[in-house]
């Protein structure tokens, strides 16, 4: 037995000094909360307007412009289908919105810090044990953080999906822009490009795939986050198989877990299809 | 005006392995010098050059690979940065500039051409060659027509659209040089252009800057390791060891009075492929004497 004496807890401080902090800067803490929400909702508000049959649409044009192939194309736009035959089209929309929000947070923070990371070598020792961290941690103690400043509901459900979802990014933002070739971007500067010029006509665009792939990656880690942020109130998806899981329901867990992979499939073929298409380094 | 394009003065460059990577030097301070001659982790890759290059002039700078020709030109327009010494450029100092003011020097007075391209491989012919206008601020239908002018000059006016990858070496490198042309700037630095291209294209090429340089008459710093090259383009030639200039002159004169025995063993293999060929020449016209001979008798 571990001796009794030697136990320490942080966990009271910890509590208060959360709580202390939360009161100190409840304005602050609200208002973003606020404006939080009110992204979200717009998105989710603007998601519903449209039609199912508008979703089967938007699916089959986005992925025959990025794939260009007809038989996957079908496949993809009628896998959607399903969910709406299992009943979960409204709760698969407003997994959707939230993924949106996240994923549009993580990539106006990741995309320039993975480029300020692969620009300042010296910030790489500080942030990629950071990102180690974030990508070792069990998903689950994400919740925590999350759970503390902002107790329970989908600001920090929202909140745990950018941390979860962040690491990608960066990294690869940061991977692509030191994989351009040297050769390139000497003959730029030779001919008498700015820093900035440097990074816009030939890092950033060089980087493309790469920055794509990173994109790509952060959409899946977040859609697969927020089905665990419904225990802390993202609802959606999750929560299906959250009410399945606690009252041992196998079959409604396989539907709304069915339900998940696909659009996990959907949302992972197009934007690796859309990647592929925009990568600005034509091959013909 | 002076007719010197490019001055250089007691120019070094060390590179160092050490921690910093960056190496303070002080020519005059004895032990130092002595020291990094002596250390390994430090290695010069030019040693106290100091020469002139004259307006109009194709200069060439031949050597052996590791001789610091490359990083010699790379230090007159700082992109690698010099240890020690000074470049003056169409009496601009280049070693005292800021930033902004090289980024503006290397505008509009200077452009390179290099060993490997450096094409932008997401861009088509036509905004490869636009390139350099394009960082100048030129707005977008002034710098393709001018691009456009400088592709009818290398003869690729018919690609405009391509990009880098579907191009042969000889038609990247015909792009490469369109992109320095269309700068119009005084001063050509070339890295090597036709190193990578196989003989006949090489020889092709040469012939074209030669035409070139007929007509636009600038000033060209031109480094390469052959010989022939050298020969053929140049009006003045350096050839370097060890990052020191060895011998200076005309290339005629070099390839005949050799300083010491590393240049002569550079014109060495010429000289047997000149006699040689004279050789079979002189046989061959023998035989057709001998021929033209026995058909009389």
């Amino acid at each position: 037995m571990f001796p009794e004496a030697w136990e320490f807890h942080v966990a009271q401080h910890l509590n208060r000094g959360i709580k202390a902090l939360i009161q100190s800067h409840s304005e602050g803490f609200d208002a973003f909360s606020n404006g939080l929400l009110q992204f979200l909702l717009s998105v989710q508000s603007a998601l519903s307007t449209i039609p199912w049959w508008g979703y089967i649409l938007l699916i089959a044009v986005m992925s025959w412009f990025s794939i260009r192939k007809i038989v996957p194309t079908i496949v993809l736009s009628l896998l959607p289908l399903v969910i709406g035959v299992f009943g979960f089209w409204d709760l698969a929309i407003e997994t959707l919105a939230i993924v949106i929000v996240s994923v549009v947070i993580s990539l106006v923070l990741g995309i320039p810090l993975g480029v300020i990371m692969a620009e300042v070598k010296s910030l790489g020792y500080v942030i990629r044990p950071i990102l180690d961290a974030m990508q070792t941690m069990p998903s689950f103690v994400y919740l925590i953080p999350a759970m503390m400043l902002f107790g329970l509901g989908k600001v920090p459900a929202i909140l745990a999906t950018v941390i979860y979802a962040l690491p990608p990014v960066i990294r690869l933002t940061c991977l692509g822009i030191e994989l351009v070739p040297k050769p390139v971007q000497e003959a730029a500067l030779a001919y008498g490009a700015t820093k900035w010029q440097l990074l816009k006509e030939v890092r950033l665009p060089l980087a493309m795939p790469s920055i794509m792939a990173g994109i790509n990656q952060t959409t899946m880690m977040a859609l697969s986050m927020v089905v665990i942020a419904s225990m802390i109130g993202a609802r959606g998806l999750g929560q299906e198989v959250l009410l399945a899981i606690n009252r041992i329901n196998v079959g409604r867990g396989f539907e709304s877990g069915i339900s998940i992979v696909i659009m996990a499939i959907v949302i992972d073929r197009i934007t690796q299809g859309l990647a592929k298409k925009l990568d600005p380094v034509k091959k013909h | 005006m002076s007719d010197v394009a490019i001055e250089v003065k007691e120019l070094w460059k060390v590179y160092s392995k050490s921690k910093s990577g960056k190496v303070v030097l002080d020519v005059d301070d004895e032990e130092l010098m002595r020291s990094i001659e002596v250390s390994k982790e430090d290695v010069v890759a030019v040693r106290d050059l100091s020469f002139e290059v004259k307006k109009g002039e194709v200069f060439i700078v031949m050597g052996l690979s590791g001789s610091g020709k490359s990083t010699l030109i790379r230090c007159l327009i700082r992109l690698v940065e010099p240890s020690y010494g000074n470049v003056i450029i169409n009496g601009y100092d280049v070693t005292a500039m800021d930033k902004k003011e090289l980024t503006e020097f290397r505008r509009y007075q200077t452009a390179m051409v290099f060993q490997h391209y450096g094409l932008l491989p997401h861009k088509n012919v036509l905004d490869n060659v636009a390139f350099g206008l394009k960082l100048r601020g030129v707005p977008k239908k002034e710098r393709r027509e001018k691009a456009m002018h400088a592709l009818e000059i290398v003869g690729l006016e018919k690609w405009i659209n391509y990009y880098p990858s579907s191009l042969s070496g000889g038609m990247r490198q015909r792009v490469g040089i369109a992109r320095a042309l269309v700068a119009d700037p005084p001063i050509l630095l070339m890295d090597e252009p036709f190193s990578g291209l196989d003989p006949l294209i090489r020889r092709e090429m040469q012939d074209e800057l030669i035409r070139i340089q007929e007509e636009m008459h600038k000033t060209i710093f031109f480094v390469t390791h052959d010989l022939d090259e050298a020969m053929r383009l140049g009006d003045r030639m350096a050839v370097m060891r060890d990052g020191s200039i060895v011998q200076i002159g005309k290339p005629a004169e070099i390839f005949a009075n050799p300083a010491n025995d590393y240049v002569a063993r550079f014109v060495q293999d010429r000289r047997e492929e000149i006699r040689k060929a004279d050789e079979q020449i002189a046989a061959f016209n023998a035989a057709k004497d001998k021929e033209v001979n026995s058909d009389v008798s």
